[in-house]
């Protein structure tokens, strides 16, 4: 069962660099895990090397669409002190 | 406290650059050898003189990180921005080549390339290291640098030896993994993430042998550190003597960046910055030799042209892809103006001073956007450069920022808020010369006891330093100044 990126990815390459199988490549909008290639890294290494080195909260979500890392799981920031939000409840950010 | 590094010379704190009596910027290259003053002399960021003639740029091929550092958020890029780390355009090595050699074809002062990110060059081997073969096999004219965390650096010493690399940056802002586990959160390492003290160990244990690894195979090491007040700040100066016992030229301290609007957790937690005259006050108990170094400005990671001057907007991918760059030709243009600048600056060692009237010492500032000239209005000034002056000498300190507080007629909403950042950052001096400068500001800042000036309009900063210490001198008017001890 693969793993998968979302939106809130910023194209940083770190996974792409790490995953054992070539399953992750430049999409349109952001990076994408190929689900087809995706091995949740079994036989490699213990942990998912993509959700290993991604940097960005909600950035991955394991196979089930889980979100693996919620917010402050990286940053250390706490929910109340997180960046503005639309209306939609997206952090804002500026896309490069 | 726990310190990994332990071999610290013990010896007793060397006095600042000030009390050695290194005066003139010529004189802070004066204590390294001979082979490597000549490497670092037309380096804009080692030499206070070359940095007004020379330029340096840097290509963000590095876009991965393998740390997390409380002082940097990966979301945020924007162009505005203008501190480490940031850029807006991540390139291919094919494409930082072709930007490289345009640039240098264009700006033939381009002197040094460097990668520093927009993540870790060393998290990024293969990008990273494909540029740099190629420079150094297609433009053997531009020195090569790069900076790095140092997690991976015992790993790729041998390969930067290889490549001819001038100088390696490592930023190291501490050696206690205590201290280490508040600054960076996690680190990417052996496979896996790596939280907290943990983390912190092994990064501090990696940097420290990369760096000796580095001295040995003789490859020129500095070490930048951040200061972060109640963090790392009481911390540097052990940080600073342990990197100079190993073998690193120079360190660097940097003050923090901590805007709420970047979004890191430092900006969100209300971690403060230091204060200019904090920051001062401890790169004058850490840098014995290191003033050179001082007028760090903190560039964008893809910077292009003079320091504190970004041309990046000229070299955009669609401006270079299509150009055809001859080499060189354009490789034999650079020399020749090198060579002009070299011998201009080596013909103007400073003439000794004609004997002033001597007197207190004072710290003066200078709005200036560069060239070496104060050709900058006080309220649009981002920064102001920094100068020890007494009756003698003219000592540069470095650059302070500020908050803008006027970018135009139509927008100074908090005129008054703004203007206060620069009266905050010229608290403790005497004097500040600019191009321009309102009658709202001038009073205030006669008010402080801070003379204003715009009459030295498009000078040379050192000579105007000097010219307008003594009318004030005469006048009576430094008599009762703060002096810079008094500020210490
Ligand atoms: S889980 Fe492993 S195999 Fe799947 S995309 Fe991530 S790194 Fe690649
Ligand atoms: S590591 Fe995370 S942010 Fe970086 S490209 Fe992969 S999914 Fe996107």
């Amino acid at each position: 069962m693969p793993l998968s990126i979302t939106d809130r990815c910023v194209n940083c390459y770190a996974c792409q660099d790490v995953c054992p199988s070539q399953a992750i490549s430049r999409g349109a909008q952001q990076f994408h895990i190929d689900p087809a290639a995706c091995t949740e890294c079994a036989g490699h290494f213990a942990d998912p090397q993509c959700a290993s080195i991604c940097p960005v909260e909600e950035a991955l979500l394991d196979a089930d669409g889980k979100t693996i890392h919620p917010p402050g799981s990286l940053t250390g920031i706490p929910s109340t002190l997180r960046a503005p939000r639309n209306h939609q409840g997206d952090p804002l950010r500026v896309l490069p | 406290m726990e310190l990994i590094a332990t071999s610290a010379a013990t010896e007793p704190k060397k006095a600042g650059c000030h009390a050695s009596g290194c005066g003139s910027s010529d004189d802070s290259l004066a204590h390294l050898p001979d082979a490597l003053r000549e490497q670092v002399q037309n380096h804009p960021c080692f030499s206070e003189k070359a940095h007004h003639h020379f330029a340096r740029m840097h290509v963000a091929v590095a876009p991965a990180c393998n740390i997390q550092c409380n002082y940097c958020n990966r979301k945020y890029d924007c162009s505005n921005e203008s501190r480490p780390g940031v850029v807006s355009e991540v390139l291919s090595p094919d494409q930082a080549v072709r930007k490289v050699k345009a640039v240098a074809a264009a700006i033939p002062q381009m002197t040094v390339l460097g990668i520093a990110g927009p993540g870790d060059p060393l998290a990024n081997p293969e990008r990273t290291f494909t540029t740099f073969r190629r420079l150094a096999e297609e433009t053997p004219d531009i020195k090569l640098c790069v900076s790095t965390n140092g997690l991976r650096l015992p790993e790729f010493a041998d390969e930067i030896a290889r490549y001819n690399i001038q100088h390696v940056t490592i930023t190291i802002n501490c050696l206690d993994p205590d201290i280490g586990a508040r600054i960076y959160p996690w680190i990417y390492w052996n496979h896996r993430r790596i939280r907290g003290r943990k983390a912190a160990k092994i990064l501090i244990r990696n940097q420290l042998k990369g760096l000796e690894m580095l001295v040995e195979r003789g490859v020129l090491v500095k070490v930048n550190s951040v200061m972060i007040p109640g963090v790392n700040d009481a911390h540097l100066e052990e940080v600073s003597r342990v990197v100079k016992d190993k073998g690193a030229f120079l360190h660097n301290v940097m003050p923090l960046i901590a805007e709420a609007e970047h979004g890191t957790f430092y900006g969100l937690t209300g971690q403060r910055a230091p204060s200019g005259a904090e920051l001062r006050r401890l790169q004058d108990s850490c840098a014995d030799s290191m003033s050179m170094m001082r007028h760090c400005r903190q560039c964008r990671a893809d910077a292009v042209g003079m320091l504190g001057e970004d041309r990046g907007q000229e070299f955009t991918l669609d401006k270079i892809e299509h150009l055809e760059v001859d080499y060189s030709a354009a490789m034999e243009k650079r020399r020749r103006v090198q060579a002009a600048i070299m011998k201009t600056l080596n013909a103007a060692t400073d003439p000794a001073p004609a004997p002033q009237a001597n007197g207190p010492e004072v710290l003066m500032a200078v709005a200036s956007k560069g060239q070496g000239v104060i050709n900058e209005h006080f309220g649009h000034a981002r920064e102001f450069l920094l100068y020890r002056v007494d009756g003698n000498q003219v000592e540069p300190l470095g650059a302070r920022k500020v908050d803008l507080y006027c970018t135009g007629s139509s927008d100074c909403p908090e005129e008054e808020n703004r203007l206060q950042g620069h009266l905050d950052a010229l608290a403790d001096c005497a004097a500040v010369l600019c191009a321009k400068i309102g009658f709202g500001p001038w009073q205030q800042l006669e008010a402080l006891g801070i003379q204003p000036s715009g009459a030295y309009a498009y000078e040379p900063i050192e000579e105007a330093l000097m010219h307008f210490y003594q009318e004030l001198l005469g006048d009576g008017k430094l008599e009762s100044q703060r002096g810079v001890q008094a500020s210490a």
